[in-house]
């Protein structure tokens, strides 16, 4: 099985390339990745689910927004996901079901503080058979 | 990354110049401070390519300029300048940075180095206790809604006016520690909550509190001015930002100018530079903003400076104002601001962005504090955990050359996945323990990405400023204690 995805290293901060056999399962390993990232993912079980839907000029900036909006969902909301069903996806919009739990210090280790997901060196496309993603997150 | 291979003229020691003709669409050269040694290592990260490419933004006037501390960002080098006219230039968020108004603000005191070496312990874990710091660290002040429009309006005052300092601390700040234009109405639903609960803190990363030690004082009149005026006096460091609000505006405004781009026709060599002319809606939106956000971050450093004060005031048993306490300066490193400068004999008002770069203007400049008009204003540079930090003050030379700007900080060497792997959070604390530097940070683990072999040596970036003449060294700083989040 090829791998959901890797994260790199960007000078002063931190990168993710995402993988999927198809657009959707791209979009829900580069939020795996990301939330890899924050925290031990194992560690976050399904307590409760989000129903989010994203809007964006295109893809690419789909794919920077969607992050975003996990991102901004943990800081303000303090909540950790670690399964994404991708409902629907267009070029420039997301439904998706998110879930997971609330942020348990007692539970859950926080690696690090992901602040927003970047266009810098964003590349999103058609990678042999299935789709890959590059982007670079603010830490 | 590939070396990078493009042209570079030398002008002296210390001025490098990338020619306009480097790249089609560049409108104007770049100039980077550095030493011969320096440049080796910008060239293996490539960084002068994004030099490059902040000269093709619309309205650029003289260069497109890199302070030694450089290191490779978002479309926009970190330690980049760029002065774009107001009339037909642009305004590029990702010539701010996420962390608008990140900063640092410097408080002296009477205490010597033997009186707090033996209570240092104990002052490390007050201040830990009393200024929140840490991933996702909640403020002591709960901010509503209308409060949250207050502080974005009126910046360090806001905190003033509730009893966190003194009016004296904003004659020291930069912009009085409020910058005009701040428009709430430009500021977005989720920005307002990811600011609200974080005000007032310290965050994570290479945000920091450090209890310093003075070592050496290169100009005692300047020095004396600024109440530095013994080695072993005792200093405090503070550097923070507007945390998740200022990423948030970022994140919305640079969304905005997605858009911008194709709208006004700019063409662009990385999608990370979006921008859109300072006179559109889009570009005084952005302004407006920002302007909230640079404001926060002021807060946030009134804040923890009142909290320092207080700690300082438990551990030894004396007021504030006992202990000396008094504030350097604060001075901003993220920021981009409407100012009026002299370029071939003319004056014109430029948007002279500051990513990772200092203001530094001189003596008798109008913006210059009453308290330093003669010297020049105060320019704090940090230093990494282990090494050193400086103050200098601002120069002539930097007005005419470079927009009244200098370098901010050590700049990174290594990425942090490199820092990782290279050290472990435990051996760090233990090398620092070693140097007689006490540390307590939230989490231990990610201590070595801030190690002190990740980062330049500030030492080799001061100096460059410093015989460039765009600042000029007043005193130098080691650390005793640091609190990391």
């Amino acid at each position: 099985m090829k791998k959901a995805f890797e994260i790199i290293d960007h000078a002063s901060d931190v990168g993710i390339i995402a993988y999927g056999t198809d657009a959707e399962e791209l979009f829900s390993n580069a939020a795996l990745a990301l939330f890899s990232l924050i925290t031990e993912p194992e560690s976050v079980e399904e307590k409760l689910h989000l129903d989010l839907e994203v809007s964006s000029e295109d893809r690419d900036s789909l794919l920077v927004e969607w992050l975003n909006e996990l991102i901004y969902l943990f800081d303000v909301k303090h909540i950790l996901f670690n399964r994404f069903d991708i409902e629907n996806l267009t070029h420039n919009e997301l439904k998706a079901t998110c879930y997971g739990e609330g942020f348990d210090p007692m539970k859950h280790k926080i690696k690090i503080g992901v602040k927003a997901a970047t266009y810098h060196m964003l590349k999103l496309g058609k990678d042999g058979g299935g789709y890959k993603a590059q982007i670079i997150l603010d830490i | 990354m590939a070396r990078w291979q493009g042209q570079l003229v030398k002008i002296d020691d210390y001025r490098w110049e990338i020619p306009q003709n480097y790249k089609t669409g560049m409108r104007v050269p770049g100039l980077i401070y550095a030493s011969k040694e320096m440049l080796e290592s910008m060239c293996e990260e490539q960084t002068p390519e994004q030099v490059a490419n902040v000269a093709f933004l619309p309205g650029i006037v003289g260069y497109s300029f890199a302070m030694p501390d450089i290191h490779w960002g978002y479309g926009f080098p970190i330690g980049g300048v760029a002065a774009m006219d107001i009339k037909d230039g642009v305004v590029s968020p990702g010539g701010v940075g996420y962390d608008i108004n990140c900063g640092v603000r410097l408080l002296r005191t009477s205490l010597s180095e033997a009186e707090v070496r033996p209570r240092i312990n104990e002052l490390i874990n007050e201040l830990f206790l009393n200024v929140p710091s840490g991933l996702g660290s909640e403020g002591k002040i709960k901010v509503s809604q209308k409060e949250m429009n207050q502080l974005m309006v009126e910046g360090a005052r806001w905190a003033v006016k509730r009893g966190l300092g003194s009016e004296e601390d904003l004659d020291v700040t930069e912009e009085g520690g409020c910058l005009g234009g701040a428009d709430p109405g430009k500021i977005s639903d989720k920005a307002a909550k990811r600011g609200m609960p974080q005000a007032g803190t310290l965050g994570s990363g290479n945000h920091f509190l450090e209890i310093q030690v003075v070592k050496e004082i290169f100009d005692p009149h300047i020095a004396s001015i600024m109440g530095i005026t013994e080695i072993g006096q005792i200093l405090v460091l503070i550097h923070t930002g507007s945390r998740g609000f200022g990423h948030q505006v970022c994140t919305d405004h640079l969304r905005v100018m997605e858009g911008a781009v194709s709208k006004y026709g700019i063409k662009l060599p990385d999608r990370q530079l979006a921008c859109a002319p300072i006179a559109s809606s889009e570009g005084q939106d952005y302004l407006g903003a920002m302007a909230c956000a640079a404001n926060y971050a002021w807060v946030n450093r009134q804040c923890i400076a009142h909290w320092v004060r207080e700690s300082f005031s438990k551990v030894f048993g004396k007021s504030p104002e006992k202990l000396g306490m008094k504030q350097v300066y604060d001075v901003a490193h993220n920021i981009a601001k409407i100012e009026e400068h002299t370029i071939d004999g003319h004056k014109l008002k430029v948007c002279v962005h500051r990513k990772g770069a200092t203001r530094a203007f001189p003596a008798g400049h109008k913006d210059t504090p009453r308290r330093y008009k003669e010297v020049g204003q105060p320019v704090l540079v940090p230093g990494d955990m282990g090494r050193c930090s400086f103050v200098a003050v601002g120069t002539q030379k930097a007005m005419s050359e470079s927009f009244g700007s200098t370098c901010h900080g050590a700049g990174r060497v290594l990425s942090r996945g490199a820092a990782r792997r290279s050290m472990k959070g435990g051996d760090v604390v233990r090398e620092l323990e070693h140097k007689g530097i006490t540390i307590k940070a939230g989490n231990i683990s990610s201590l070595a990405e801030e190690a002190s072999q990740a980062y330049k040596d500030i030492t080799e970036v001061i100096d460059v400023v410093h015989q460039a003449g765009i600042s000029r060294k007043v005193a130098m700083a080691i650390p005793m204690g640091v609190i990391k989040g």
